[in-house]
């Protein structure tokens, strides 16, 4: 009886949105990667056939995951991010090279890619790490602790040339504030990626004139004057940070992805070079924005969609899947998806406030903002909002490394969610 | 606070997306429609287009195969461009320019790098196109011209202009379409309906095979035959005899209304407006403003027809019971009206009643019957319009309603038009005195004139001129089957008949007479002038001849007219004669007439007001004859014609 009761106490509406968006990302699969007319499901050398298989496994991996004792996954996480860590620099070694990046191990005909499974393992420890009764997160030294587990993960993806995993760990400076550190982190970052846009796109010179004006403007309005030094460094900090972006965006960013972002913030006045970079650089985003905006308000429906059958927009069935759901299922099916995600987000970003103890909460909140960030950088991109970074869509894109890694990610919170329920 | 921001930051980016998505999806949407979707590929299938056949079963105009050279310039490799450019016949700046500009419309998209190569240049490129990657021949269908005549009937395709695919969505940039002659007419029956394949390419362009197998496709339908009223042989006669001329015939059944030959001259070979060649011989016909070989005389040459249209006013005399055939007039080389001499007239015998009127195409005659009829009741005005009615009963003073697109409506004058001219009650009969002899303010075309003729051929009605004999499993329009009558009483026409039958007889073209065939005419002349150096200059008289024939049960009712001919019978009367024998008889007995017409020209005279000289018209004009060595080659092909 006792034992019948524990399982119904997992929370069933996350599980119920995990999979009417593993199986809607399924459909949509198919329809990216299917190049016939007949379609088997169950032939495995076709990409819909092996993501059938993939979903097979996660079944099982989730029975594996939430059979396992909750307080396992708390015990033995600092293991678990430290073997985690070894097959990310492991990569070094034995990595293969697909499409420039070294992010996969080849084993058999199978490929496995280490850094999806790395960002549950160092949620894991950093919720560890903050939970543990000896850090004060107001601390600085603590502070540096949880930067220090975040960045290695990041420099060593980025090593491999895959900088969209790298920008998905600054999503834990959300986590970092919520668990209280002070809010000026978080408007300092800001600042810098205001500042960093502003040199962009405006040019240094009119950028610094700007920060100048206003801080003087903010110095000479108080009522109690500080030091002089403090607006004089303001200015010195920020006017450096632009040069320092401008300099990095100028000579240091490779090419391709300053191409992005130059793309992305118009700075190509040149319509003929413009049109030249639609068609080269730019092409996947302005196919797939072509794919998504054929698609009008009900869609071409499953299957219909010339541009997706086309094979219009390259990488149609991994990152950028929802051009996909643009085209064939339209506006409806569309937002569909994105009420969807939203709903997840919300769900888990709710039961990790309902958490009793620090971990399950800290980890919970690590689940939200790194599912979060992968859908505001992949959708973002896939119609043109953010610049291209190369990330795929959560339990929608074709690929087991990432379907598992979600997977592991997401039900260890709803094991550690499971306990909470059983604690009454 | 620090529980909210995640929270609203999903919240926020959510609601950003769901926007995004609007913008994208049903504020900007694109290309929902399979036409305008640039994943699948459109290809038009041209139907067939329909021959067209004379009226005796020859195939007057079929299709010949034409073959553009494409290619597609990112598929371009290096190549032997010396040789290139010497098997399509241009340079190496045209290769260049070319390339560049289809490279700038798209490099991706097939181009047409030359079009419409003609057999032989294909013949010897086809050996080595396979030496020119990226270069491919892609085969068009154009129109060929089995004939050298009929330019002005058959007209001619070409590409559509931008006016038309505003209007119609039928046609697309490069489509072909009828310019000119029963090719616009007929545009729709002959060009059938294109069909259209979808195919789904890939993002390289890449036909991956039919659409959802083809399920939206249409098949071509081939554009359907015609067979139009000409007889190819009478026409190419008339317009051998036109040689050296200007002017215009139009022959016509009277039983059918089918037009039999329209000749206009000069005319022009209908291949030279076939395909790569079109655009510049086109502009050069065009452009030719003295000799005006696209002016198609016989439908728009409005000029007054002069004596034939005496014929009405005898008829319409008849109708309004205002003169019988016996009542005889004077003639003093003129109407007078006290001792003003209103209208001249010529050296015959006097008084005359309507049979000799007509034969001797007398003037004074005809225009005491007008002032009969326009004075019948005292008041000009009742009168005028009675006239006027009468007139257009004919088919004149408006457009006739024939299946060709061009022509002019010609004029017929009514109290409305003098009463702005001179004012409301102040005018008379005598104002308009020319009226009775076809001068003043009426005016008609050839077609007009023919079409007159086969009323009066058929004693009081006609049927609409066309130019259309059959389409292919459907009928003629109606209106080319029903009769139109005239307001002019059948018994009325035996004495006006019989007058013209008398012109050949005894009368003004009794030197035209042909063995065995009962030809009633009339013989015309029209003042013309032209501004020289802003002088109003008279010409020599436009020569112009009407007839019907025979008599009885008449096959064949014409109107000749040759510019500056001077009288009737001596150019279109000989021509008339000469078209009827040809037509009923099938051969020639007054090969005197032939070689007459053959031997003179009037290009002399149509030199004449670009010479800059003084000249003589009229009577003070000179006949002149075509060269032996130019003699010989029309009687070779008179010889050809009539094997």
């Amino acid at each position: 009886m006792v034992e019948a009761q524990k399982y119904f106490k997992f929370d069933w509406i996350t599980i119920f949105l995990f999979f009417l968006l593993v199986g809607f990302g399924w459909l949509n699969i198919v329809s990216a990667s299917h190049t016939g007319e007949n379609i088997d499901f169950l032939d495995f050398s076709q990409r819909y056939g092996k993501q059938l298989m993939f979903i097979f496994f996660t079944i099982i991996l989730i029975i594996i995951l939430l059979a396992i004792e909750a307080k396992f996954y708390e015990r033995f996480s600092s293991v678990i991010y430290i073997i985690s860590m070894l097959s990310l620099v492991g990569l070094f070694i034995f990595g293969k090279n697909v499409n420039g990046a070294t992010s996969w191990y080849g084993i058999g005909g199978m490929t496995f890619q280490p850094s999806e499974f790395a960002k549950a393992a160092t949620a894991l420890a950093v919720a560890k790490y903050i939970s543990d009764l000896n850090t004060d997160i107001k601390r600085i030294k603590d502070q540096i602790s949880v930067l220090a587990i975040v960045a290695i993960p990041a420099m060593l993806v980025l090593l491999q040339k895959d900088a969209g995993s790298t920008l998905v760990y600054g999503c834990f400076i959300f986590i970092l504030y919520r668990e209280g550190v002070s809010p000026a982190y978080l408007l300092i970052t800001l600042s810098v990626i205001i500042l960093s846009l502003f040199s962009i796109k405006f040019g240094v010179l009119g950028t610094s004139i700007t920060i100048i004006l206003i801080v003087l403007a903010h110095h000479f309005t108080r009522k109690r004057k500080p030091l002089l030094i403090q607006p004089i460094s303001v200015v010195l900090i920020s006017v450096s940070i632009c040069y320092g972006v401008k300099y990095f965006f100028d000579n240091l960013l490779p090419a391709h992805q300053k191409d992005r972002i130059t793309i992305w913030l118009s700075l190509e006045k040149d319509p003929e070079k413009l049109e030249r970079m639609k068609k080269t650089i730019a092409y996947n985003l302005n196919e797939s924005e072509r794919a998504i905006s054929s698609g009008g308000l009900t869609g071409k429906g499953f299957l219909e969609g010339t541009r997706t059958t086309g094979k219009f927009v390259p990488e149609q069935d991994t990152d950028y899947i929802f051009s996909t759901v643009g085209e064939e299922w339209g506006f409806v099916g569309s937002a569909f998806v994105v009420i969807l995600f939203v709903l997840l987000l919300m769900r888990i970003l709710h039961l990790a406030e309902l958490q009793k103890s620090q971990f399950s909460r800290v980890y919970g909140y690590s689940v939200a903002a790194i599912i979060f960030m992968h859908f505001l950088i992949n959708i973002g991109m896939v119609m043109g909002l953010i610049p291209t970074i190369g990330i795929p869509l959560p339990l929608f894109s074709y690929g087991g490394s990432s379907l598992w890694g979600f997977t592991i990610l997401l039900f260890i919170f709803i094991k550690l969610d499971s306990e909470r329920i059983n604690q009454w | 606070m620090r529980q909210l921001l995640l929270f609203i930051i999903i919240g926020i980016t959510g609601l950003t997306f769901i926007g995004r998505l609007f913008y994208l999806q049903i504020y900007s949407s694109g290309d929902q429609n399979l036409d305008d979707d640039n994943a699948i590929r459109k290809v038009i299938d041209y139907p067939k287009r329909g021959f067209i056949y004379d009226r005796n079963g020859k195939l007057l105009v079929d299709n010949q195969p034409s073959y553009d050279v494409m290619f597609i310039p990112r598929e371009v490799k290096p190549l032997d461009t010396l040789e290139f450019c010497r098997l399509l016949k241009i340079t190496k700046e045209d290769f260049i320019n070319i390339y560049d500009k289809a490279y700038a419309y798209s490099p991706r998209l097939p181009s047409v790098f030359i079009p419409q190569l003609t057999k032989e240049d294909y013949a010897a490129l086809q050996e080595k196109m396979r030496k020119f990657e990226g270069f491919y021949i892609q085969k068009r269908s154009l129109r060929h011209y089995q004939t050298t005549i009929g330019a002005n009937v058959l007209g001619d395709i070409g590409e559509v202009n931008n006016a038309i695919i505003e209007k119609n969505p039928y046609y697309k940039m490069g489509d072909l379409i009828g310019k000119q002659g029963v090719e616009i007419s007929y545009e729709d029956i002959l060009r059938g309906v294109k069909g259209k394949k979808y195919i789904q390419k890939d993002r390289f362009n890449r036909d991956l095979g039919p659409y959802k197998n083809g399920i939206y496709d249409t098949l071509p339908k081939q554009g359907k035959d015609i067979t139009i009223t000409i007889d190819a042989k009478l026409q190419e006669y008339g317009e051998l005899l036109m040689q050296h001329k200007r002017g215009g015939i139009v022959a016509i059944d009277p039983s059918s209304g089918e037009i039999l030959l329209m000749v206009t001259a000069p005319s022009y070979n209908p291949n030279l407006l076939v395909g790569r060649a079109r655009s510049k011989n086109f502009t050069k016909l065009y452009n030719d403003s003295i000799a005006k070989p696209l002016f198609d005389r016989g439908l728009k040459a409005q000029y007054p027809p002069g004596s034939p249209f005496k014929v009405l006013n005898a008829l319409i005399g008849l109708q309004e019971k205002v003169v019988t055939t016996e009542d005889q007039f004077s003639c003093r080389m003129g109407y007078y009206l006290g001792s003003r001499r209103l209208t001249g007239c010529h050296a015959h015998g006097s008084p005359l009643s309507m049979n000799d009127g007509i034969a001797q195409s007398c003037n004074a005659y005809f225009a005491n019957v007008y002032r009969r009829i326009i004075d019948k009741n005292g008041n000009p005005s009742e009168g005028m319009d009675i006239w006027s009615n009468h007139v257009k009963s004919f088919g004149l003073g408006n457009y006739l309603g024939y299946d060709l697109k061009i022509g002019n409506k010609g004029r017929i004058p009514d109290s409305d038009f003098y009463d702005t001219w001179y004012g409301e009650n102040r005018w008379a009969s005598t104002y308009n005195i020319s009226n009775s002899i076809g001068q003043g303010e009426v005016e008609t075309t050839p077609i007009q004139l023919a079409n007159m003729m086969a009323a009066i051929a058929n004693r009081g009605y006609y049927y609409t001129p066309h130019i259309i004999k059959k389409i292919e499993g459907q009928t003629i329009d109606k209106k080319f089957t029903t009769p139109n009558y005239t307001t002019i009483d059948k018994e009325n026409f035996e004495p006006v008949v019989q007058g013209m039958f008398d012109v050949y007889n005894k009368g003004t073209a009794s030197t035209l007479q042909v063995p065995g065939i009962e030809i009633c005419g009339k013989t015309g002349t029209a003042e013309n002038f032209m501004k020289i150096n802003g002088v109003q200059t008279q010409l020599t008289d436009h020569s112009i001849f009407v007839a019907f024939a025979p008599k009885d049960n008449p096959k064949i009712a014409l109107a000749v007219f040759v510019e500056n001919g001077y009288w009737g019978s001596r150019f279109a009367g000989k021509i008339a004669s000469l078209i009827i024998e040809k037509y009923i008889k099938g051969e020639i007995t007054r090969t005197d007439l032939e070689d007459w017409i053959l031997r003179y020209s009037l290009e002399h005279e149509y030199e004449k007001p670009y010479s800059g000289e003084s000249f003589g018209i009229n009577r003070n004009s000179t006949l002149e004859m075509v060269d032996e060595a130019e003699y010989q080659r029309l009687k070779e092909q008179l010889k050809k014609l009539s094997s």
